[in-house]
C-alpha cells in the first residue's frame, strides 16, 4: 500500500473516526444510560492497596494530561518558557517523573486487581482492555521523553500545528513528515483511547464534581417551583 | 422564620421486643438485591453492643458528623471542602466490607450433587461477592442479646465516662441488662450526607424533608458514606452508587406507613408531620453540647399558633399539612411531653428520628446466695435501672443527663399513675407527688399512657397527604409520569463499563 495513504488513513481518517465517536457516543450515554455515569469506586472491598494504585496513578495522570493541553493550548507559551536550559530541564524532568507515577499506578492497578479475587468480580473485560491500552500508551510516552528529549519544545512545533489543522477541519499531516514511528505509534494510540473512551469507565472524568467548592452547603429540592 | 415541614418520627424504646421484623421487612422489599446484600437500610441493634458497622459511634474511627471549629465554623469531619481534593481518589475515612460483613449464601447444590460417601454433604457458606469458600467472621445482628459480653457489650463506644464499678456491673452475671435500639436513616434537617457530597446527588425533599440520593446523578465519590455519622449510607459496591433508606417514599406517597414503621409487632414506631424554622437551623447546629437537646426542640414549632400557621401558608404548606402538623404523634412525645429525643445530637446533623429512652429494671445485687433486688420499690428510682444514666445520656443527650432524666421521670410517674388507678396497691397521694415531680399532670400521664399502649395504627401514623401528585396534568403527561415514578428514569440501574 502506498505509505501516504495509510498516513492518510492514520492520522486523518482515523483522528476523525474516534473523535466524532468520542462526542457522539458520550453525550448519547449520558442521556439514554446516565446512571452508568461512575467512577466505580473499589475501596469498598479493598482498602489497603487501594491507595497506593490510585492515588499515584491519578496525580501522575492528571498532571501528564495537563501538560499535553497546555502544550497543545498555548504552546508559544511553552516555547518562550523553555528558552531557558534550566526552567526546560525542570520541565523535562517533571513531566517525565508524572509519567513514571502513572506507570507505576497503572501497574499497581492491574496487580491490586489481579490479585484479590473480589475486586476481580468487579472488573469487566472493557476494564482489561483500557489498562492495557494506558500501559502501552504511558511505555510509549516515557520511551519518547527518554529516546527523543526536549518534547516539550518539540511537541509545540510538530505536534500542536498538526493537532490544530485537526481541530480546525483544515488536516495537514506535513507537520508529521519524518517524526519517529514511536511518536507516529503514541498519536494513533492516544486516537484509539478516545475513541474507545465513551464505552469505557473513563466517563468519569466527564462528572467530575465542580459547583461542590462553591454551591450551598445543603441542597434542598422541591417539587414544583420555588 | 421560614417555616418548613418535615415527615418526623418516634421510635419508643421501652416496647420494642428485638424482633428483627422490621429489618426483614425492609430488606425483602428494597435491598435484596446484587450489591445490596450486606445493607440494613433498618437494623435493629443490642445496647451496650457495637453495633453495625461495628463501633460505628466511634467518631474517632470513622470520622463522621460535623465538628464545631475553635472559630465557630462548623466542619465536616471526613471531608471538608478543601480536602475533598486529594481525597476524592482515596477517601481516608472510607469504611470498608470488614467493618459491615462479607454477605454469603450456602452452597446448597452439594446437598444434592455431593457423590455417594460415608458422611451426610453438607452446604459450605461462600460468599456473595465472589463464591469463594468464607470463614464467617461477622454478620447481621452478630452481637443480637450479647449484652454483657466482653467482645461487644463491653466496647460500647457509649460506656465513655462509666466509673470502672459502674462498667463491671454491666457485665456482672446478676444484673446483666441490655436492651434494643432500632436505626433507620434520621432524615437529619442538617444532614452531613448531602452537606459532603461533591456531585450534588443527594438533597433532601423540600415539601416532607425525606433525604434520598439521585442514583443518575451519584459517581461513587462516596463521601457521603464517610460523612454520615449513623452510617445509613451505605455504597453498593456492584452498581457503584451510594444508596440509603429513603423512607418508603412510595408508600407515604400513597398513604401507607413505611414498611418498617408497618410491620413493626412492638407497635413502637410513631410517624408525623413536624414544622420547623429553617431559619434558625446554622444557628442551632452550632449551639454547645449541653445546649443541643433543648436548641433542636426549640426548632420545633407550634402547629396551633396563629402566627406559625400564617407563616407556614405563605411559605407554601398546605391545610391537609397544617391539619396533619396538629394531629402529630410525633409532635406530642417531642414537645408536649417532651419524652423522646434525638440520637447522638452532638454529631450536629440535627436528627429527626427521635427516641423514647427505655426504662430498665432495677438493679439487683448478690450479697450471699440469693440475688436480691437494691430497692424494694415496686417502681425503683430511675437512679437505681441497671442501664446507667449516663449511659442513656452519652446516647441521647450528648453526654447530659437532664433530657434522659426528665423523660425517664416521666415514665415512671406515669407508671404510678396507672397503677394507682387501675391495681390501687399504691396510693394516690404518692402518685400525685410523683406526677408533680416529674413536671406531669393526670391528664397528661392518662394521654401518654393511651399513646403509648393502646395506639391504633390512625394513632400512630398520621401521614399527610404528600403533594407530589399535585397538579401533575400540568407539568407533565401523567402516563408519562406514571412509567417514572419511584427511582424516577426508567433506564434499568445497570452498572456501567
Ligand atoms: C480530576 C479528575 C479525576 C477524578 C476526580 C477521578 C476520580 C476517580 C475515582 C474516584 C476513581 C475510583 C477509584 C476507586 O475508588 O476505586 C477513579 C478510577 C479510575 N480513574 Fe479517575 N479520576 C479523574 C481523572 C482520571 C483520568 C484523567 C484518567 C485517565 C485517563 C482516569 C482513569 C481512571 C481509571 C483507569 C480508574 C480505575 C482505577 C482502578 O482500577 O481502581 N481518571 N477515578
Ligand atoms: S442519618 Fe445520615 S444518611 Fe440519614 S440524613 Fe442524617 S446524615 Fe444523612
Ligand atoms: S419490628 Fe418493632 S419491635 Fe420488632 S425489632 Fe423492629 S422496632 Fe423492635
Amino acid at each position: 500500500m502506498d505509505p501516504r495513504v495509510l498516513d492518510q488513513f492514520l492520522f486523518i481518517a482515523l483522528p476523525y473516526v474516534c473523535l466524532f465517536t468520542f462526542f457522539l457516543m458520550t453525550i448519547y450515554r449520558y442521556r439514554t444510560e446516565k446512571f452508568s455515569y461512575s467512577s466505580l469506586s473499589s475501596q469498598f472491598l479493598e482498602n489497603k492497596q487501594h491507595f497506593w494504585a490510585v492515588v499515584p496513578f491519578h496525580y501522575g495522570i492528571l498532571a501528564v494530561t495537563l501538560g499535553h493541553f497546555i502544550a497543545f493550548l498555548v504552546p508559544r507559551t511553552v516555547l518562550a518558557w523553555n528558552s531557558h536550559p534550566l526552567r526546560l530541564y525542570i520541565l523535562e524532568i517533571s513531566a517525565l517523573a508524572f509519567g513514571l507515577l502513572t506507570l507505576i499506578g497503572l501497574i499497581s492497578i492491574v496487580m491490586r486487581r489481579g490479585s484479590f479475587s473480589k475486586i476481580r468480580e468487579v472488573t469487566t473485560t472493557t476494564d482489561w482492555i483500557l489498562f492495557a491500552l494506558l500501559i502501552v500508551q504511558t511505555v510509549f510516552g516515557i520511551s519518547i521523553a527518554v529516546i527523543y528529549p526536549w518534547g516539550s519544545s518539540w511537541f509545540a512545533t510538530v505536534l500542536s500545528p498538526y493537532l490544530w489543522s485537526i481541530f480546525l477541519l483544515n488536516p495537514d499531516i506535513s507537520y508529521l513528515a519524518g517524526s519517529p514511528l514511536l511518536v507516529r505509534s503514541h498519536i494513533v494510540l492516544a486516537f484509539l483511547i478516545i475513541g474507545f473512551f465513551p464505552f469505557t469507565r473513563l466517563v468519569h472524568l466527564l462528572v467530575v464534581p465542580n459547583p461542590y467548592l462553591w454551591r450551598k452547603v445543603q441542597v434542598v429540592r422541591w417539587y414544583g417551583n420555588k | 422564620m421560614q417555616v418548613r415541614s418535615q415527615v418526623s418520627m418516634v421510635f419508643h424504646l421501652d416496647k420494642c421486643i428485638g424482633c428483627h421484623t422490621c429489618s426483614v421487612a425492609c430488606k425483602n422489599i428494597w435491598t435484596d438485591r446484587k450489591g445490596a446484600e450486606y445493607m440494613w437500610w433498618n437494623n435493629v441493634e443490642t445496647k451496650p453492643g457495637t453495633g453495625f458497622p461495628t463501633k460505628w459511634e466511634d467518631q474517632d474511627k470513622y470520622k463522621g458528623g460535623f465538628e464545631l471549629t475553635d472559630n465557630g465554623k462548623l466542619n465536616i469531619k471526613s471531608t471538608s471542602k478543601t480536602k475533598i481534593i486529594p481525597n476524592i481518589f482515596h477517601n481516608p475515612h472510607m469504611p470498608t466490607m470488614d467493618d459491615y460483613y462479607e454477605p454469603w449464601t450456602y452452597d446448597y447444590q452439594n446437598l444434592f450433587n455431593a457423590p455417594e460417601g460415608p458422611v451426610q454433604p453438607t452446604a459450605k457458606p461462600i460468599s456473595m461477592i465472589d463464591g469463594k469458600d468464607i470463614d464467617i467472621q461477622s454478620g447481621p445482628n452478630w452481637d443480637d442479646d450479647l449484652g454483657g459480653s466482653p467482645i461487644y457489650a463491653e466496647n460500647d463506644p457509649n460506656l465513655k465516662g462509666l466509673t470502672e464499678q459502674q462498667k463491671h456491673e454491666l457485665s456482672a452475671i446478676e444484673r446483666l441488662v441490655f436492651f434494643y435500639f432500632p436505626r433507620i436513616c434520621n432524615h437529619c434537617l442538617n444532614p452531613c450526607c448531602v452537606a459532603s457530597c461533591p456531585s450534588g446527588a443527594l438533597y433532601k425533599r423540600g415539601e416532607d424533608g425525606i433525604v434520598l440520593i439521585d442514583q443518575q446523578r451519584c459517581r461513587a465519590w462516596r463521601s457521603c458514606v464517610a460523612a454520615c455519622p449513623y452510617k445509613k449510607t451505605y455504597f453498593n459496591w456492584f452498581t457503584g452508587k451510594s444508596e440509603k433508606c429513603i423512607l418508603c417514599f412510595p408508600r407515604l406517597e400513597t398513604g401507607q406507613a413505611p414498611a418498617c414503621f408497618h410491620s413493626c409487632v412492638g407497635r413502637i414506631r410513631y410517624l408525623g408531620v413536624l414544622l420547623y424554622d429553617a431559619d434558625r437551623l446554622e444557628e442551632v447546629a452550632k449551639l454547645p453540647d449541653e445546649e443541643l437537646v433543648e436548641g433542636h426542640r426549640s426548632l420545633i414549632l407550634d402547629p396551633f399558633d396563629p402566627q406559625v400557621i400564617a407563616e407556614a401558608r405563605k411559605n407554601g404548606i398546605s391545610e391537609a399539612v397544617l391539619e396533619s402538623a396538629q394531629n402529630s404523634p410525633v409532635y406530642k412525645f417531642v414537645k408536649v411531653w417532651k419524652i423522646a429525643l434525638p440520637p447522638h445530637i452532638e454529631y450536629r446533623t440535627l436528627p429527626m428520628l427521635f427516641y423514647v429512652p427505655p426504662m430498665s429494671p432495677v438493679q439487683a445485687s448478690k450479697p450471699e446466695d440469693t440475688i436480691k433486688h437494691n430497692s424494694d420499690n415496686l417502681f425503683h428510682d430511675i437512679d437505681d435501672s441497671r442501664v446507667p444514666m449516663r449511659f442513656l445520656a452519652n446516647l441521647f443527650g450528648a453526654g447530659h443527663e437532664g433530657g434522659v432524666r426528665y423523660a425517664l421521670s416521666k415514665q415512671k410517674a406515669v407508671r404510678w399513675h396507672r397503677r394507682a388507678e387501675t391495681v390501687g396497691d399504691v396510693d394516690r397521694e404518692t402518685a400525685d407527688r410523683i406526677l408533680r415531680e416529674a413536671n406531669c399532670s393526670r391528664e397528661e400521664a392518662e394521654a401518654i399512657y393511651e399513646l403509648t399502649t393502646l395506639c391504633k395504627f390512625e394513632d400512630r401514623f398520621v401521614i399527610p397527604p404528600m403533594h407530589r401528585e399535585q397538579a401533575i396534568e400540568m407539568m407533565k403527561d401523567p402516563y408519562e409520569h406514571k412509567k417514572e415514578v419511584g427511582f424516577g428514569f426508567v433506564s434499568g440501574p445497570a452498572r456501567g463499563l
